[in-house]
């Protein structure tokens, strides 16, 4: 039996805010939230730019013993996860007496594993690791943390696929409820943002090197883009069966009509018009929907000369030219694991809000994005149908669609 | 045990270790008493024991292990494992 499934819950802590209302307005605004940090620079990097989120002090919400197996990505995903939960009306009382599961992307843990292995350096002594790092460095993270803090009783496992990580980790949670194996799953994605975990990308001379205008450094789309620029935080979005959210009473925003995937099973970095039009075609086809149905696409596109071009073309290959068109990441820099979650959160707000939000710095179309219609600046419009695209590293492909209800 | 290369009497190394205890475990310091029980008072469960090792290495260059711990119920009896090893 397939069931419908809706969103009921969604929360954000990204470099464009620490909570949905604060990034609807960066959005809106077309604000970036990108940085020099320095730290970056001194530690050996090409580039110094990447997208800043603050630190939260946990204490107010966590107790020590709940804290200590938490680094980034699961200290970023608890605020997301914290302000969705409350969004979408569900407590712990209730999550622990009913089966709500969690399916959260995530693909790196780089700076707690270099702190831990350092410790043992220094101490030769693995004991004064302390009992945190364990929980900080597997890449079950956030999982392990979340499930036990929100006393979760459902399915519970870390969705690893690179930069689609965040997108998989929605489609999955998708597939388990349609099928009516759960009624509830908290999605979502996370990022760690610091130098250990972007160090080995830099390396491969991928991002921008735009230092000296941080914010207009990120320019998906446009002629004169020069790279991309990591970024993080965490985006959760709680999916929930029509039937279970319509008898609880929760609010329901959107629902998730369509999860298209697809491999490359070609090269490790390099991006494939067949791959991502596969995605495409699969998501409309499962969502029943033709292109024109489609009011918006939040793109993949991360400001780098190669996957921006493939994106167009795939886009102009399944849509024509014009279906609106814009990159959020040219706000946030590319949010990597994060990403496909949060720009499901981005497009909803978005959506919620009768918006479509900038893809800023596009000055000026190469070949390609001139066939597509990139929205440069932040216009006024209905919005019943989104597609939002992610791709990842080693050739994974993720497209979802969501309608209003 | 030196602080500024004066060495502390194990009353100094008592309050010391108090500061640094409720200030980790979050407990209130006056519950910090020799009479109270150490797993209870600071709600310590097996994974805090190994952060306990890492405290007092930290914070008193005493090396532990979960082995010191054996029969160690109060403050009290934990003060006396320390003054031991750092023979005060």
């Amino acid at each position: 039996m397939s069931h419908r499934v809706v969103i009921t819950g969604i929360g954000i802590y990204s470099c464009l805010g620490e909570n949905l209302d604060e990034v609807t307005k960066s959005l809106y605004a077309g604000k970036s939230g990108i940085v020099f940090d320095q730290v970056r620079k001194d530690f050996g990097f090409r580039s110094a730019l990447t997208g800043m989120v603050q630190e939260p002090d946990l204490k107010n919400y966590l107790s020590r013993r709940q804290r200590v197996g938490m680094h980034q990505p699961a200290v970023y995903a608890y605020m997301a996860t914290h302000e969705a939960l409350a969004l979408s009306g569900l407590d712990v009382d209730f999550l622990e007496q009913t089966e709500t599961g969690i399916i959260y992307g995530n693909d790196s843990t780089a700076a707690s594993v270099v702190e831990a292995v350092d410790k043992v350096r220094e101490k030769h002594d693995t004991t004064l690791i302390g009992s945190g790092a364990i929980f900080q460095n597997m890449n079950s993270t956030v999982n392990m943390n979340l499930s036990t803090i929100f006393k979760l009783k459902g399915i519970n496992f870390t969705l690893s696929a690179a930069c689609a990580s965040g997108s998989h980790s929605i489609g999955m949670g998708y597939l388990m409820i349609s099928q009516g194996l759960q009624e509830r799953v908290i999605c979502g994605g996370a990022q760690e943002i610091n130098a250990s975990a972007m160090a080995s990308f830099d390396g491969l001379g991928t991002f921008s090197v735009r230092e000296s205008e941080p914010t207009k450094a990120s320019r998906p789309f446009d002629r004169d883009r020069d790279g991309l620029i990591p970024s993080g935080g965490a985006a959760t979005v709680i999916l929930e069966s029509y039937e279970a959210a319509v008898k609880r009473g929760a609010p329901i925003l959107a629902e998730l009509i369509g999860y298209g995937f697809s491999s490359n099973g070609d090269h490790i970095s390099n991006p494939s018009i067949d791959g991502q039009t596969r995605s495409l075609q699969m998501a409309l086809k499962q969502a029943g929907i033709t292109t024109a149905e489609v009011d918006y696409i939040n793109a993949h596109a991360t400001s780098t000369p190669v996957g921006d071009g493939s994106e167009a073309r795939a886009i102009y290959e399944v849509f024509g030219g014009n279906v609106p068109v814009s990159s959020t990441k040219s706000m946030t820099g590319h949010e990597c694991w994060m990403a496909g979650a949060s720009e499901i959160v981005y497009s909803l707000l978005m959506m919620q809000n009768s918006f479509i939000a900038p893809n800023i710095n596009f000055e000026n179309p190469d070949e390609d994005s001139a066939k597509i219609n990139i929205i440069p600046e932040t216009k006024e419009q209905t919005i019943n149908c989104f597609l939002s695209n992610s791709f990842g590293f080693g050739g994974t492909n993720s497209t979802l669609i969501v309608r209003k209800i | 045990m030196y602080a500024n290369d004066v060495k502390m009497s194990l009353e100094e190394v008592i309050e010391e270790t108090r500061d640094f205890l409720s200030e980790e475990f979050e407990v209130d310091r006056d519950l910090i008493l020799p009479e109270n029980s150490l797993k209870d008072t600071l709600d310590l469960d097996s994974l805090d024991y190994v952060d306990l090792v890492v405290l007092i290495d930290e914070n008193l260059n005493i090396k532990l292990t979960g082995e010191d711990f054996k029969g160690i119920e109060t403050f009290g009896d934990f003060y006396q494992l320390v003054g031991k090893k750092l023979a005060l």
